[in-house]
């Protein structure tokens, strides 16, 4: 049964990204403006508009263009971006690291923060902190990403400078990456000034994004403690005398944890669709600020890519969510 | 001990509820005035530029110019002028992109929920497609590709968010076909469009009137966000969104600029969302 549940989940998924593909094809085809014309200087010729229009495809039918798009795509080949002229895939993939290490270092604050806040509201619960917490999380919770990036901008750029708000690293260090996950490859090798200043320009643009986050765990997270917190099993360890918080730490996390987990894997893509423009927000050199740059410069093979890319990754996530919770938990394993 | 706690609880949370709504709802009454009469209450004409008075800083800093309350921009605009006439386009936004995505969305939930089968299958795939879109780049793709302007960005906004509606609006609707009110409706003969519109819209209604307080946020959000990497207005019309990337640009010489749109955004946002909240806890009969 498992099995099945998994390969019509994965059908699905295939259906939604073709959609994606259908709906990104025709879109970026029906905007104005001609990408070719934008790549010769004024004055060409005839004969150089036909040629370079006949080199990136775009003399054939809509059906013949999204075909050969396609068919590229199945065996990995993205095509070339029209204003960058290397390969699609190429630029993406170059991108992908600093965009994952900023999601994910964001998903860790995001966890940290709001797990801290349930606990001590569950720990708490009754009392005006528990008041405090539900307070603090409903506003956070209803301020968007991109505004707390800009507040952090005024904060910590400006008003107290001790964050650096533009790039993804400080440009007078000197060090070969062999990949382009900056932080992690310079805590890996030990170069911990490396890995310091790219960690250190990701915490306000990570941090915009973690708040929303935090605020919807913590008030999730709480709820489900309290009500792990009034059933018998946990009479026990109190009358052990375990205190209240090693209660909640030991024996309700394992349980209030679980439906906390797949709202946090759906919110995880919300998250990393913010990455477009906190990165841009912060000059950070990620995939959302290669697309707003590929959309300003109609260069229509590297958005297609991108939107694949963000597309693939969110039905992905998705699928790996409701897989892990049928498989963590045991009511919907036979279903 | 027991009995104080549980006779003051309910006042107490009244007496919140009842903040949640008058608050945000005198901020948003002060923009809808500040918005219709601003030619009044602007000191100076928002798009005027001085450039003998450029980065005046506002009136707690010194070497400031009187009648400038809240500075100058890079070229010389006033600052509150600018931003209260920038609650024009905010609220208008709000508005009116809200109801379209509202009505978008809420009636393809209403539909797939209700009559299921092929209505259901078709939207339901649609919006799992629409949700794998990033959506900012999904809002900055749509405005590029139908020219930058008012319209674009109102267009936009409904043909990305209609989702958020059609979601849970779907949910919901699902729940409520299953109630016995709807098969005594089905029984009493009538139709069932007429169903639909007469038994289960008003019961899904207290969250269609949530979500679309949530929405009027998210829609002065988005704009400011389309200013930022400009692609709403042009540049003769002053909004929160084009002082903010202005603000941005000019950060190390004069954050003014950034500070009082965001604040205006912020409240805004806030209230937007607290009200929805409460209408929400105040419609629904069973919080009660």
């Amino acid at each position: 049964m498992f099995l099945r549940t998994v390969l019509s989940r994965l059908l699905t998924t295939l259906v939604t990204l073709f959609g994606v593909a259908v709906v990104v094809f025709v879109l970026v085809r029906v905007a104005p403006g001609n990408p070719i014309a934008m790549m010769l200087p004024p004055g060409a010729s005839e004969d150089d508009i036909a040629q370079l229009t006949a080199l990136y495809g775009f003399d054939k039918s809509l059906v013949e263009q999204f075909f050969i798009w396609i068919g590229g795509v199945v065996q990995g080949d993205f095509g070339t971006s029209i204003t960058l002229r290397q390969p699609v895939a190429d630029l993406v993939l170059s991108r992908l690291p600093a965009t994952l290490e900023l999601s994910f270092f964001a998903l860790l604050i995001a966890v940290a923060i709001g797990g801290v806040a349930a606990v001590i509201g569950a720990r708490r619960r009754g009392s005006p902190t528990e008041a405090a917490v539900d307070l603090t999380s409903g506003a956070v919770l209803s301020i968007p990403d991109f505004l707390w990036g800009l507040l952090f901008v005024l904060l910590f750029g400006v008003l107290w400078p001790v964050l650096s708000i533009s790039g993804r690293l400080d440009p007078r260090l000197e060090f070969d990456f062999l990949t382009n996950f900056v932080a992690i490859e310079g805590l890996l090798r030990g170069r911990f000034d490396v890995a310091g200043s790219a960690f250190s320009h990701m915490l306000m643009p990570a941090l915009s994004l973690a708040l929303p986050l935090a605020a919807l765990i913590a008030q999730l997270l709480k709820q489900n403690l309290k009500e792990v917190l009034i059933q018998d099993y946990t009479t026990l360890p109190r009358v052990r005398g375990f205190s209240e918080t090693q209660v909640i730490l030991r024996d309700a996390m394992r349980n209030a944890a679980l439906p906390t987990l797949t709202l946090v894997g759906v919110q995880f893509t919300f998250l990393i669709g913010g990455t477009v423009i906190v990165e841009r927000l912060f000059a950070y050199g990620g995939l959302g600020n290669m697309a707003i740059d590929a959309v300003i410069n109609r260069d229509l093979p590297l958005i297609q890519g991108i939107v694949l890319l963000f597309a693939a990754l969110f039905v992905a996530i998705n699928l790996l969510v409701d897989l892990s919770y049928t498989l963590l938990n045991p009511r919907l394993r036979h279903g | 001990m027991a009995d104080v706690s549980l006779q003051t609880t309910p006042r107490v949370r009244s007496g919140r509820r009842n903040l949640r709504l008058w608050l945000p709802l005198a901020w948003i009454t002060t923009l809808g005035l500040a918005a219709l009469f601003a030619p009044l209450i602007a000191p100076h004409d928002p798009l005027y530029q001085d450039l003998f008075l450029e980065r005046l800083p506002p009136f707690f800093m010194s070497g400031t110019e009187p009648g400038y309350w809240l500075g100058t921009d890079s070229l010389g605009r006033d600052v509150l002028s600018r931003v209260i006439y920038g609650t024009r386009i905010a609220l208008c936004v709000s508005l009116i992109a809200a109801t379209a995505t509202c009505l978008v969305g809420s009636t393809l939930g209403l539909l797939a929920g209700y009559f299921g089968g092929w209505w259901d299958r078709v939207i339901s795939r649609l919006i799992e497609i629409w949700m794998a879109f990033p959506p900012v780049l999904f809002a900055v793709l749509l405005v590029a590709v139908m020219g930058t302007g008012l319209t674009s960005v109102i267009v936009a906004i409904a043909l990305i968010d209609w989702t958020r509606f059609a979601r849970v609006i779907r949910a919901e609707t699902m729940v409520q076909a299953q109630m016995d009110y709807v098969d005594s409706a089905q029984i009493g003969g009538a139709r069932r469009l007429t169903t639909l519109v007469s038994e289960i819209l008003p019961n899904v209604l207290p969250s269609i009137v949530a979500l679309l307080m949530l929405e009027m946020g998210i829609a002065v959000i988005v704009e400011a966000i389309l200013s930022f990497v400009n692609l709403s207005l042009s540049s003769d019309v002053a909004t929160w969104g084009s002082m903010i990337a202005e603000g941005r640009n000019a950060i190390h010489f004069a954050w003014w600029v950034l500070l009082f749109p965001l604040i205006a955004l912020f409240l805004t946002v806030l209230s937007f969302s607290q009200l929805g909240e409460g209408l929400k806890q105040r419609f629904d009969p069973v919080l009660q």
